[in-house]
């Protein structure tokens, strides 16, 4: 099978899902002759021009609005926003009102759109640019949170969240556009809620969210070196969450790490971690459970306190080797 | 003025008008209703009344057909019920029953008829002001010809959202209208206080659209400079800005004192410029109908929203079992 990055794997998506559905249309600033901030729809507007690519003022409140009601009278608008960090712009579009229309107007109608966003840290593009902010979409009942790790999870979690009836914020790791996969050239999608289980293993789980699921599986091979056999389980969407997987993933291995990237006090590892601790799986704990994530402090310029902000492959191995006691 | 009216817009008839003053009527009853209740404390939470603003609601709304959409504010009462909403229903939503509009679960700010087109009214200041922009790119995309008025009020003309969307909209040529219904006073700051210029209108030179002021309490100026305005959206000519001067009579919410404006200043709307009142006056000169045909009408709306309360009354409350549905499709 012919290999291709995450970000065209993002971009066959879109294309896939607009020649299909005439609904369907990208909305975002510099998405159309430039091609986006990060280059995920160059080319598009060559096959679907200006009125589908749709190139917006600097106005994240309006845009995210836009596709609100948008999504409301008909449409399935794909909005970008350049980084994450911009989602605070657009806060009450997503937050009061795409989240909330269908409960508070007692389940008439839907809001079905996407925003795609790049996240995370390791660009240098520091404090305002760098964020993880995933936890906070995730609060919000009537949103849904997708995070792909790898392109093949990209492309099909893309098509999936496009055809979703409902709010979705899709977040695209910076550090994985340029990461390459297995990508069928065909239509598949995956559907929202689905964990994977992108390696296995009989000694400890860990749950790894985005750029975190290419560093566990670095930190497995140096594991599996010194005898160490670890699982890695990808939630790939955090709302809904696939908490069987995750729960009998635990129960075969008896000890859990968690870990992200976003700032670890009130992430969302914390909610996979409580998630064990009241499920059945908790009894067959051999350990405490351990949490990474992110120090509290906002993303550093510098390439060396960046690094360090963050987990990296160390500390996850460090991590295992604490819940086996073998330090 | 009435003449103009009813020259320039054929589906305008006399009937019509009629129709129009019984709906000011309700929207004042209704409203008069649940501050009464409220006060009694039969209906909870807050609510935001729109008393002394009917012609506005009604007379914009007039010149829109079936199909076209708005989105409305915190004081949405009006804009749904010129929009074609039941009564009944919406007062049963106040008293948070089944029957009501969103089920009991969204209340006096949270209405929407999406089957009417009403996109909403909404908690949020300025929050409708995108998503009727959203609704007007569906109509240019999918060549549906409807049109979106996005009602507002002169606070929200200083929010973010107001000027982001309007922009996008002017940019796009798309077939919206902002309504801006001017009641002097953003909760309780006077909108001289708030707005260093005379007329909001005139935003929109920043944003290269029209921008008219209208007496918000002349129903029949309402109606014809919004039809003008639906007529440049429906022919590609992109939005307008209309400013409507108007006044709320009740205070913002509950509890407000209303200490930042005189009595003298509220009994001067109340007695000379009461909007139900001056479109009575208009159709009785014009012969339209007569006192007693007046009185009639005033009647009926009255004994509408009777019916509504009761219905409302008599309405069960939502099952435990309805509090996790509805949060995703």
């Amino acid at each position: 099978m012919r290999e291709i990055t995450y970000l065209e794997a993002v971009r066959e998506a879109m294309q896939e899902e607009m020649r299909a559905n005439p609904d369907v249309f990208l909305m975002g600033e510099d998405i159309g002759v430039y091609g986006g901030a990060f280059g995920v729809s160059r080319g598009m507007i060559e096959e679907f021009g200006p009125e589908r690519i749709r190139n917006t003022p600097i106005s994240e409140a309006a845009i995210a609005g836009a596709a609100v009601g948008a999504a409301m009278t008909g449409m399935r608008p794909i909005i970008e926003l350049q980084f994450s960090d911009f989602i605070t712009i657009a806060a009450d579009q997503l937050i009061n009102q795409a989240a909330k229309n269908r409960y508070m107007f007692g389940g008439k109608g839907k809001v079905p759109f996407v925003l795609r966003t790049p996240a995370g840290s390791g660009t240098g593009a520091a404090a305002q640019h760098s964020q993880s902010l995933e936890a906070w979409m995730a609060h919000i009942p009537g949103l849904k949170v997708v995070q792909p790790s790898t392109a093949y999870d990209a492309k099909g979690l893309l098509k999936a969240a496009i055809d979703d009836d409902n709010p979705v914020i899709f977040y695209e790791h910076k550090l994985c556009y340029r990461t390459k996969d297995h990508v069928p050239e065909g239509s598949y999608s995956i559907p929202l809620g689905k964990a994977d289980i992108k390696r296995e293993g009989t000694d400890v789980t860990i749950v790894a969210t985005a750029i975190m699921v290419h560093k566990a599986l670095q930190a497995a091979v140096e594991l599996e070196k010194e005898g160490i056999s670890v699982e890695i389980v990808d939630p790939r969407t955090i709302v809904p969450l696939d908490e069987e997987t995750i729960v009998n993933s635990v129960k075969k291995t008896g000890r859990l790490v968690v870990v992200h990237e976003a700032v670890k006090r009130g992430g969302f590892g914390g909610e996979i971690a409580s998630m064990i601790a009241e499920s059945e799986a908790f009894d067959y704990l051999d350990a405490p459970i351990k949490r990474l994530g992110g120090l509290p402090i906002p993303i550093p310029y510098n390439p060396i306190l960046e690094k360090a902000a963050i987990p990296q492959e160390e500390d996850i191995i460090l991590a295992v080797k604490e819940t086996l006691n073998r330090v | 003025m009435i003449d103009s009216v009813l020259q320039n817009d054929k589906k305008i008839t006399e009937e019509k008008l009629q129709e129009l003053l019984h709906q000011m009527w309700l929207i004042r009853f209704f409203d008069e209703k649940v501050d009464e209740f409220f006060a009694k404390g039969l209906i909870h939470g807050t609510t935001h009344l729109c008393v002394g603003q009917e012609a506005t609601a009604a007379g914009a709304i007039a010149v829109l057909e079936e199909r076209d959409k708005i989105t409305s504010t915190h004081r949405g009462h009006g804009h749904c019920i010129a929009k074609g909403a039941d009564v009944k229903r919406m007062m049963a939503e106040l008293f948070g029953r089944v029957t009501g509009y969103c089920k009991g679960k969204g209340g006096s700010m949270h209405i929407a008829d999406l089957d009417k087109g009403n996109l909403g009214a909404n908690g949020i200041v300025g929050g409708g002001i995108p998503i009727a922009v959203g609704a007007a790119l569906t109509s240019q995309m999918k060549k549906l010809g409807y049109v979106t008025i996005s009602f507002f009020g002169d606070g929200a003309t200083n929010e973010g959202s107001f000027h982001e969307a309007i922009n996008m909209a002017s940019i796009w040529k798309l077939p919206v209208i902002f309504f801006c219904e001017n009641n002097q006073y953003g909760m309780s700051g006077p909108v001289k206080e708030m707005v260093n210029i005379v007329n909001i209108a005139d935003r929109a030179k920043s944003y290269g659209i029209p921008g008219v002021v209208v007496d918000g309490n002349d129903i029949f100026t309402v109606m014809k400079v919004t039809a003008e305005a639906v007529e440049r959206a429906r022919n590609g000519e992109g939005p307008t800005l209309i400013e409507a001067k108007t006044y709320r009579w009740k205070g913002h919410s509950k509890s407000d004192g209303k200490k930042y404006r005189t009595r003298e200043e509220e009994m001067e709307w109340r007695t000379r410029r009461d909007p139900i009142a001056r479109m009575e006056k208009v159709l009785i000169e014009e012969g339209i109908l007569n006192e007693e045909q007046a009185r009639s009408i005033e009647q009926r709306a009255k004994q509408d929203i009777e019916d509504a309360v009761k219905f409302a009354e008599n309405s069960p409350m939502p099952s435990l079992d309805s509090l996790l549905e509805d949060v995703y499709a």
